[in-house]
């Protein structure tokens, strides 16, 4: 199997939280695989573990039980630095809201990652420009996170996601916080960034016009995977 | 670098008023520091000066033992070619040569025993306070003049003027009886009551007759021209003095009850001083543990990034540092120019002449202008709030970006 035509692979992935003496099963022997740039939404009911599962491939938590693979890189057996490295390099990350950092403007958040990585500051300026006019935000590079509205923060997000060609992005109900309009914006952007940059992304919804943007839709149901179907 | 410089300035300014409340404290604690540290070692240094120039003098070449047992016969034979020769050491002001009794002075009407001093004219009157005391009549003339000067308070007791005479009554270096009657030519007030009390002096050729001590004496007191550059004048002074019989003393040991009050000072003043530190402190501390855990969330979506710990914790420390900065570089100007300003104008505060008689005779303190002086206060204040927000930046490590991520 060629490890490059899936991006990332899970085999008999399972995570259990702790509460007292009770294990609560968050994933039961999840086994997946992700095409290289692919569209795919998780959905479920709440508690189904849409969020668990998209943190333990962003390698955010690490798995209880199973194999997990990013790019033929076992994550299961890497520790936090190299977790964080990884997330730097060929993660990006769109959260529900509050994504950004509130004293950086909507560049300096985009430069912020590029920053990390040690780009230099020339190179910085230009791509964040370039990726926000991307993601529709020309003119306001300068504003803060608090003067603008939800869905353009989460543009900024996306920008700041997008920038520096990660290998998956992972998008954790990115619209709940949105209006249904401002919520499809959204999703045509993310779409649009999919198409163009082939990059595969990875979110989470209960919204039934999100999920009608994905091109594979998998559905979760107390921590299993329930159906998986391509559109 | 420049993000992360950024994003603390940034982060300061995000609560104004708590981070101004922030800087206040530290400023004003470095300014209420700058103030009374420079106004306190202002004081020791006018109570050494004024204390040391009244009798004492910097540094005192004497006979071994002759601190302990004051014996009439422990001389320095050739005093004053000896002093001349320690007069060319650069550093010294001058020398004085002196010789000392203890001896009987009687009025028509009363009989104390006083503690007579030998001086010579010239070089006394740069070396101590007394001859420019005089508050009736004059200081000696002459080396070799028969006549006297006392305290105000002796002639109270004595109950004489000037121009009266005073019958001298005490034991030679021979053993032999010294005796003279000599004329009080001036009454001087120095404010403290010992010495006005049990003091007279008379001239040195005078007295090295009247107790048959030839060309000796018992001290030779010195003074330098900084005190802080004693130890260098003194290195100088013992070279040339060959004779293992004598001692060169400082004024710590000549007047060890000076240091002392000092110390105890220093240390009732330090424990204000720590009292000051530790309620500024700790109310940074409150204050950066706010400005952290409000923040949980941020921290988690930048450890998501990809942010390592320890860069967040470098973010802490960065804030904490240009917050204290800030503080004191406003509590260093405050604290400076109030310094400045009592550098001028002098300090003073109602009942410090009590003390001033006490302790040597100051009405107005000086403040110390050193560096030392000034940068002691605010950088203690420095290191304890550095200490303070490392406790914050350190509790980021054991952050995980699921759970940061949940708090809001
Ligand atoms: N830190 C935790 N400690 C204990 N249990 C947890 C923890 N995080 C998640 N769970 C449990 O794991 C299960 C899956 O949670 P998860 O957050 O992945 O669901 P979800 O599908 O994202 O739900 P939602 O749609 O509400 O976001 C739930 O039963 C939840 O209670
Ligand atoms: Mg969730």
């Amino acid at each position: 199997m060629n490890m490059k035509q899936f991006p990332v692979i899970c085999r008999h992935l399972g995570k259990s939280y702790q509460q007292g003496k009770i294990t609560i099963p968050a994933l039961v022997d999840i086994n997946l695989e992700i095409h290289k740039g692919d569209f795919v939404c998780f959905s479920g009911p709440s508690g189904s573990g849409k969020t668990t599962l998209l943190n333990l491939i962003g390698g955010l938590d690490t798995p209880s039980s199973g194999e997990i693979s990013l790019d033929a890189q076992r994550l299961d057996k890497m520790n936090k630095s190299a977790l964080a490295n990884l997330r730097l390099h060929k993660i990006g990350f769109v959260f529900q809201a509050y994504n950004l950092i509130p004293v950086l403007s909507a560049q300096e958040n985009v430069e912020f990652v590029m920053q990390l990585q040690g780009l230099n500051s020339a190179r910085r300026a230009i791509k964040a420009r370039a990726i926000l006019k991307e993601v529709g935000l020309e003119g306001l590079e300068k504003r803060r996170p608090g003067d603008l509205s939800g869905g353009q923060q989460q543009r900024v997000a996306v920008a700041r996601a997008i920038v520096s060609a990660p290998s998956l992005i992972l998008a954790d109900e990115p619209t709940a916080n949105l209006d249904s309009h401002t919520a499809e914006t959204l999703m045509q952007l993310l779409h649009t960034m999919n198409e163009e940059h082939g990059i595969t992304f990875l979110f989470s919804t209960h919204d039934k016009l999100v999920m009608d943007y994905s091109k594979r839709l998998i559905k979760l149901r107390d921590g299993r995977i329930q159906s998986d179907e391509t559109q | 670098m420049a993000i992360i410089l950024r994003l603390a300035w940034r982060n300061i300014w995000r609560h104004p008023r708590r981070s101004g409340l922030t800087i206040a404290a530290i400023a004003f604690a470095a300014a209420l520091l700058v103030f009374m540290i420079t106004l306190q070692f202002g004081s020791y240094d006018m109570i050494i000066d004024n204390n040391l120039k009244v009798l004492t003098g910097h540094f005192q070449v004497q006979h071994l033992g002759y601190l302990e047992k004051p014996k009439m016969r422990s001389t320095i034979t050739d005093a004053q070619k000896m002093a001349e020769e320690l007069r060319k050491i650069n550093g010294i002001v001058d020398i004085a040569t002196r010789a000392n009794a203890f001896a009987l002075l009687a009025s028509e009407k009363r009989t104390y025993g006083v503690q007579v001093l030998g001086v010579e004219i010239m070089h006394e009157a740069k070396l101590s306070t007394i001859p420019g005391r005089i508050q009736s009549g004059r200081f000696l003339s002459d080396d070799t003049a028969q006549e006297i000067i006392i305290g105000d308070a002796l002639a109270r007791n004595l109950k004489v003027q000037v121009g009266d005479d005073l019958t001298l009554l005490g034991s030679g270096y021979d053993g032999s009886i010294a005796a003279a009657v000599l004329p009080i030519v001036g009454i001087f007030n120095t404010g403290m009551p010992e010495i006005d009390r049990g003091l007279i002096e008379i001239p040195l050729t005078s007295f090295q007759e009247i107790f048959s001590l030839e060309e000796s004496a018992h001290l030779l007191v010195g003074m330098a021209k900084n005190l802080d550059h004693l130890e260098t004048v003194l290195t100088q002074v013992r070279a040339k003095i060959p004779d293992s019989s004598l001692v060169v003393l400082d004024w710590n040991h000549l007047n060890p009850g000076l240091f002392q009050l000092i110390q105890a000072d220093m240390i009732n003043s330090w424990f204000m001083y720590s009292c000051l530190i530790l309620i500024v402190t700790f109310s940074i501390l409150n204050t950066f543990l706010m400005a952290v855990l409000e923040r949980t969330r941020e921290f988690g979506v930048m450890l998501a990034l990809g942010t390592k710990p320890l860069s967040i914790g470098q973010l802490i420390m960065l804030e904490t540092l240009l917050l204290t900065l800030l503080g004191l570089g406003i509590g260093l100007v405050i604290g400076g120019s109030v310094t400045l300003y009592f550098y001028v104008y002098g300090f003073s505060y109602p009942g410090m002449e009590e003390i001033g008689a006490q302790f040597g005779l100051i009405d107005v303190i000086t403040p110390q202008l050193s560096l030392f002086a000034f940068m002691l206060g605010p950088t203690i204040i420095f290191f304890f709030t550095m200490i303070v927000g490392l406790y914050p930046a350190l509790r980021i490590r054991k952050l995980k970006p699921v759970d940061a991520m949940k708090s809001v």
